[in-house]
């Protein structure tokens, strides 16, 4: 499970990527497809992957461009080697997510939507994990955490910068 | 004897360490030299209480919650020794919180193996389709338009009707759609009942196949939901090798074939248009309507597109007629509705019901009231798009009608509680904001409307000329909602008005001394 933020991933290969977007191409409607498996791989989209899969669709590569960056799944380059990501949506902010979001990027010295001068984390914010009666909530490195306070995120922040 | 104990598999339940409980269950047992076996189920949906960990007797199984890892031994003590223990909970059958409910569609939520083919058959499971392939499409069209069901992704359009309008267009392919975008806040119920029986959507799902002449359907989950992904998928491969897809479905002479796809972070994806454009591989831009999706829908063929939490009521429907289902309910509100209860309270969770329950009942009395013991100020129900309701509102029937006519929805059923240190300039300047970040941009009255609704609340928050930017808002609020192309532009004015109705106070121009007080 939770493939996509895995710390390891492999190192853009064009071969690679011909590869990844030869075996999902023959699916119907398969941009979004293409992309999350070349994110699962990568770690990210990178740019020269675009003009690949708008060949492979018979797409432009405006078409591709735009269902690229009309998602925000989709990252134009790598993540940091730890991506923390905290609901910003009412069901955590009424348990008090406000305040542990503000304390999160004090301690890492970021705001949400970006990445540590050192890359070893990203802050992101997520609008729901469907963790709603159990908020606050977050996900890093695809693990699901529930039931945030102060002390669970001095934690996972300490855990992010190890 | 083998103990069996049952450990929910709940993403809800993980995220609170389910997973570590389960583990330290094997030690301990290893260590006793005692033989085990543990059963990974959905949630039943009691979230304050998990990880809520059961064991089989001979009198049922009995509960105990919220068990962490370092409760473990002495749970397993009081289970294996059918001791007393601080944290059991009796027969988890017999909990009033679940035995006030009318689970229809969470029968076996929690209950049973989501990855056992054969638990969900032992359980009921596939009666429904067995009913409908000896009925034939007429006969279902009638069963489900008879049983009242409306869309449960918030619009309420009658099921029945959409389903007809599909079977009798004439195309070359038609398709099913599941809606499992669960993008509100507040509301879990879809990722729920997905890791917790997902066979149950694939019965309603083939269903809906069988009834309009489909072979193909698709379930659009969204990204953040991994654990449903992996257990739908799970469920496709075993519903596949057990013949309920693909071929000659349960020995019939009907084909249906299921295939997941996943979304990408896109809130308005759970616009069904929008889905539409998304599973076609495109950016998710919202379609004008008409044509319809029923007419005109994925890849231009005639397209049932549901959501998740109606397909999952179609199998009951089916297996105990359309009356048992529309006994329940009130006015043109048939049926029950799985209600979410979030945010900050006391006894959060999934609570199914039939319509007509009261909000107070369901924050106060079954909620039990604020986690942190505060006085509950604002309620909001039916997600980021929905109003915010005072106590004084309180006495509103849960019914769609109800709901509209004091100017809110119940959309998907999610209920978020604030307590009284909410802020209502906050929440109405987030909707806004969030209707700006999500926003496909399709429409002017979404796009530029909610970027500027950001800035005029922040005046107001500021102090700057309160009254004249109140009425902006107000007029803006308008213009969004009926100059809007699909609900998110469009809905976005409930919460801000109701803010701004019900919560005046907030809002009030603050005296200049005040002001550099703060």
């Amino acid at each position: 499970m939770t493939a996509v933020y895995e710390p390891r991933y492999e190192r853009w290969d064009e071969t690679r990527g011909a590869e990844i977007i030869a075996e999902h191409s023959k699916q119907e409607g398969a941009t979004l497809v293409i992309l999350h498996a070349l994110q699962a791989a990568f770690g990210y989209v990178p740019e020269a992957a675009v003009p690949m899969v708008a060949q492979a669709l018979n797409l432009s590569r405006a078409e591709v461009h735009g269902v690229f960056t009309f998602y925000h799944d989709f990252r134009h380059k790598p993540a940091g080697r730890h991506v923390l990501k905290l609901c910003r949506a009412e069901a955590c902010q009424a348990a008090g997510g406000d305040a542990l979001a503000a304390r999160a990027e004090a301690k890492l010295g970021v705001s949400l939507g970006s990445t540590t001068a050192d890359d070893r984390v990203t802050l992101e914010p997520i609008y729901c994990l469907g963790l709603c009666a159990t908020a606050p909530s977050a996900m890093f490195d695809g693990r699901l955490i529930g039931r945030l306070d102060e002390r669970r995120i001095d934690a996972l922040v300490a855990e992010a910068q190890r | 004897m083998k103990m069996r104990i049952f450990v929910p598999r709940d993403a809800a339940a993980i995220a609170v360490g389910a997973d570590e409980v389960a583990t330290a269950l094997e030690q301990v047992a290893a260590q006793r030299g005692l033989s085990i076996e543990i059963i990974r189920t959905g949630s039943r949906g009691l979230c304050w209480l998990e990880p809520m960990v059961e064991v089989a007797t001979l009198k049922g199984r009995v509960a105990y919650g919220p068990v962490g890892p370092e409760d473990v031994a002495s749970v397993f003590e009081s289970m294996a020794s059918n001791g007393s223990h601080p944290l059991q909970l009796g027969a988890a059958d017999e909990i009033p919180w679940l035995k006030r409910q009318t689970r229809l569609t969470f029968a076996r939520c929690g209950v049973i193996d989501p990855r056992s083919l054969d638990d969900y058959r032992t359980h009921g499971g596939y009666k429904g389709l067995a009913r409908a392939l000896s009925l034939g499409s007429d006969a279902i069209l009638n069963e489900v338009t008879a049983s009242g069901l409306r869309g449960r992704g918030g619009a309420g359009f009658p099921t029945g009707i959409k389903w007809k309008t599909v079977a009798q267009a004439k195309a070359d392919r038609k398709f099913i759609v599941c809606n499992a975008d669960e993008g509100d806040s507040g509301t879990f119920a879809d990722r729920m009942i997905m890791e917790g029986d997902p066979f149950l959507v694939i019965e309603g799902m083939t269903t809906a196949g069988i009834t309009v002449g489909a072979t193909k359907g698709y379930i659009y989950i969204r990204s953040e939901y991994p654990h449903a992904v992996e257990a739908m998928n799970a469920a496709i491969a075993a519903a596949k090798r057990g013949g309920y897809l693909g071929d000659n479905i349960g020995g019939s002479s009907y084909s249906f074939d299921l295939e997941v796809r996943v979304g990408a972070g896109a809130y308005v994806c759970g616009e069904e248009t929008s889905l539409l454009e998304s599973l076609e591989g495109r950016r998710g831009l919202v379609r004008a309507k008409p044509p319809l999706p029923a007419h005109y829908g994925l890849f231009g063929k005639p397209t049932v597109i549901n959501n998740v939490l109606s397909f999952a009521a179609i199998p009951f429907i089916l297996a105990e007629g359309a009356k048992a289902y529309a006994d329940f309910g009130m006015g043109r509100s048939r049926g029950t509705m799985p209600i979410q209860l979030a945010g900050n309270i006391r006894q959060g969770g999934l609570f199914e019901t039939a319509f007509g329950v009261t909000l107070g009942e369901l924050v106060d009395d079954i909620g039990g009231g604020t986690a942190t013991g505060r006085p509950i100020r604002a309620v909001q129900v039916g997600g980021p798009l929905g109003a915010y309701f005072p106590r004084a509102l309180f006495d509103t029937p849960f019914d769609y009608e109800a709901f509209a006519a004091r100017d809110g929805l119940i959309g998907h059923g999610g209920i978020v509680v604030f307590d009284d240190s909410v802020d209502m300039r906050k929440q109405a300047r987030f909707a806004m904001e969030f209707c700006a970040i999500e926003s496909c941009g399709k429409c002017t009255p979404c796009r530029i409307g909610s970027t500027r609704g950001v800035e005029t609340i922040e005046k107001i928050i500021n102090g700057e000329r309160v009254g004249e930017n109140l009425a902006l808002v107000e007029d803006l609020c308008n213009t969004m909602k009926f100059g809007s192309l699909c609900a998110l532009g469009g809905f976005t004015p409930y919460p801000v008005l109701s803010a701004l109705k019900h919560f005046r106070e907030d809002f009030a121009p603050v005296p200049t001394t005040l002001q550099a007080a703060e």
